[in-house]
């Protein structure tokens, strides 16, 4: 491919036109899957198309975001981690306070309920840490629907709780043995089900990543997160905020607060990546810091492989993080400046995790927990009458064994 | 005429079909596969589909999946699947190697590059999995500089719309994936093979190998009653799998198995 990326592309025209109809954000996107794929997104994408213009489908949508997940989430201004910065005045958006805990179900209502429209009685989730597997369990039995989640081997044995909580939920948790067992080899796995399947069953890809359409119609369905910021911090504070933190692993946190923003080029976007050990261990998952253009499960991005074109593995404590793709719209908006892309280590990560706790009393989880690292350290250089929005994507309550345990202490 | 088309249009005009066998190169060791591609020729095999391992071979089935695995265990690249066939070529200059893999490791090397290095490594064709047409149009004219067919696939669920398009991209033949699961899913469905061949018949002239099912002489010769060929994969790889420890049994009971393909079409 050329190297030319989106970077001519972008400069005149409107960031809310893409994708462009084939589904590319410049050179990034696009529908990179084997044939027998291709009916399938070509009337996913027909019926979005449709759906997206429904009035009842909308409307259901909205009600379900406001009775069932509890939307609006609140925006709230954090005193005490504004003092302990220094700077700027830091605004956290609190999707932690959504059920199930995190801002997955916004994207898993939307996509169940497209399945309940397409008449599909059947669903399929991949999971990494099982965040979104649970919301993808979760919505099934609101709406009735048959799941089946695919997980690593290795990470059904790092997350019991989250694989006996989809149990409950009424799921089937299928172990995936092959690659590294983790993230990347459930979303293949899942891939082929569908295949096989996608008469009956619709797959609820859980990130802005995969073939188009789906990192369009996650990133619509997440949009919600901005739209209420741009809202609130009118109505709390007036104007816009100076800068939008938040992390990014396959990236649809942040794709949802970032997309209302697009347009206002005067509010920073930063996206925040795991670095795991450290970028210059090689031991991260900062694809967009330190990978290069490749394509992975359906979509040209930035990833991480080696010399030889073969995907890596990547290290993260947050499993959330931990994955060597992003979505291509995040790719897009790095090659055009209109984002910019960070990192934060292992460590950082947890003391901004501990740091919260102390200061405010909010529990995040260790992904949201980078991008409170990295809001701290930007709203300390930055002066009293500015503002930072933190996307607060998820509470951490899951991750306590995790933190427990390299404390020393071992919770059963 | 490049190789690849020579060798299906000569098939043609000896009213014969073709038979068509993957391999993942460098499974299950870096060692077996030259040898094992004389093999294939020598049993009977017209063209080899050479499997270039990849860390997320997102269309496979357990089977295949696992092939990429082994081979990867021996950290087998894109270039190391070339410099095979390039050993091949010293003592085989005609039957056509279509490279078969992923797109990523392409990207890495760049297509130029890429199809320069295959050229000169003897490659007359390739399958690239998740590459369908619709994003192919920077690959094929390169490609098509270099002598090399870029070959596409057709599946149960492509529309007649859809068809023509892959149709007019394919060089050489096009592959119909006669199952809509993964590769080495479940049974054949001759009826439904040979209902999708009349129409794709309509659509194009390309010769039509299929692909995805056969599995014994039996299922070989009720895909070649109705297309121009089949494709035999997960079979031949099942016995890598089966033999991995064995290299004189692997190589014997490949050459027995694909003689009794052979022999079911001919």
């Amino acid at each position: 491919m050329t190297n030319n990326s989106g970077a001519e592309a972008g400069i005149n025209e409107s960031l809310f036109a893409y994708p462009d109809e084939r589904g590319h954000f410049g050179v990034f996107g696009g529908k990179f899957v084997s044939e027998t794929l291709m009916a399938a997104l070509q009337n996913l994408e027909a019926e979005y198309n449709r759906l997206r213009k429904d009035d009842a489908f909308q409307e259901e949508l909205k009600r379900d975001l406001s009775e069932y997940v509890g939307r609006a989430s609140p925006l709230y201004y954090a005193e005490r981690l504004t003092q302990e910065a220094g700077g700027a005045r830091i605004f956290l958006k609190r999707e932690d306070l959504n059920h199930t805990g995190a801002h997955k179900i916004n994207n898993c209502i939307g996509q169940a309920l497209l399945a309940k429209y397409m008449g599909k009685p059947r669903v399929i989730a991949e999971t990494g840490a099982g965040q979104h597997g649970v919301a993808s369990a979760t919505v099934a039995a609101r709406f009735g629907l048959e799941c089946q989640v695919y997980m690593g081997s290795e990470d059904i044995k790092r997350q019991s709780l989250n694989v006996y909580r989809m149990k409950l939920l009424g799921a089937q948790v299928v172990p995936v043995t092959s690659g590294s067992k983790t993230l990347k080899d459930a979303l293949n796995e899942a891939m082929r089900d569908w295949v096989t399947n996608v008469d009956n069953t619709h797959y609820i890809i859980g990130t802005v990543a995969g073939p188009h359409p789906y990192p369009m119609l996650v990133r619509d369905f997440q949009s919600v997160i901005g739209e209420e910021t741009k809202r609130q911090f009118e109505a709390q504070h007036g104007g816009l905020p100076d800068a939008i933190v938040a992390c990014v692993g396959g990236g649809s946190n942040a794709m949802g607060i970032f997309y209302p923003f697009l347009e206002d080029r005067s509010v920073r976007l930063i996206g925040v990546e795991a670095a795991g050990l450290g970028l210059e261990t090689g031991r991260h998952a900062a694809p967009l810091s330190e990978g290069s253009i490749g394509v992975l499960h359906g979509n040209r991005t930035y990833l991480m492989s080696d010399e030889d074109g073969q995907i890596i593995e990547t290290h993260s404590v947050s499993a959330g993080l931990d994955y060597p793709g992003v979505g291509p719209e995040h790719s897009f908006l790095k090659d055009v400046d209109r984002a910019e892309y960070v990192a934060i280590d292992d460590n950082e990560a947890l003391e901004a995790f501990r740091l919260l706790n102390r200061v405010e009393g909010i529990l995040p989880a260790l992904e949201s927990s980078h991008a409170v690292a990295y809001g701290v350290k930007l709203a300390g250089q930055m002066s009293a009458d500015q503002s930072i929005v933190i996307n607060l994507s998820g509470r951490g309550d899951k991750d306590i064994p995790t933190v427990a345990r390299i404390d020393g202490i071992s919770i059963e | 005429m490049v190789q690849l088309s020579k060798t299906l249009s000569d098939l043609a005009s000896d009213n014969k079909k073709a038979l068509v066998a993957y391999i993942v190169a460098g499974d299950p060791t870096p060692g077996t596969t030259v040898p094992l591609m004389h093999t294939l020729v020598d049993a009977g095999v017209d063209v080899i589909e050479l499997g270039m391992p990849f860390s997320d071979p997102e269309a496979e089935g357990p089977v295949i999946q696992l092939a990429h695995e082994r081979a990867l265990a021996h950290h087998v690249s894109l270039r190391d699947s070339l410099a095979m066939a390039s050993e091949f070529r010293q003592t085989n200059q005609t039957t056509p190697i279509v490279l078969m893999g992923y797109l990523n490791p392409i990207e890495f090397i760049g297509y130029e590059q890429f199809a320069k290095e295959a050229e000169a490594a003897g490659i007359n064709g390739t399958i690239i999995v998740n590459l369908p047409p619709e994003e192919s149009g920077e690959m094929d004219p390169i490609l098509e500089a270099h002598g090399i067919e870029p070959v596409y696939l057709l599946a149960p669920t492509t529309t007649d719309e859809r068809a023509e398009i892959v149709c007019r991209a394919s060089r050489g033949f096009v592959y119909y994936v006669s199952l809509k699961g993964t590769t080495g899913a479940s049974t054949l469905d001759i009826d439904d093979v040979a209902e999708k061949m009349s129409r794709f018949r309509k659509i194009s002239t390309l010769p039509i190998m299929v692909g995805f099912g056969v599995k014994d002489g039996a299922s070989a010769r009720a895909v070649a009653d109705v297309a121009d060929g089949a494709v035999v994969g997960s079979a031949i790889v099942k016995l890598m799998e089966q033999y991995r420890d064995d290299p004189d049994m692997l190589q014997s009971s490949v050459k027995q198995f694909v003689r009794e393909l052979r022999a079911a079409i001919d």
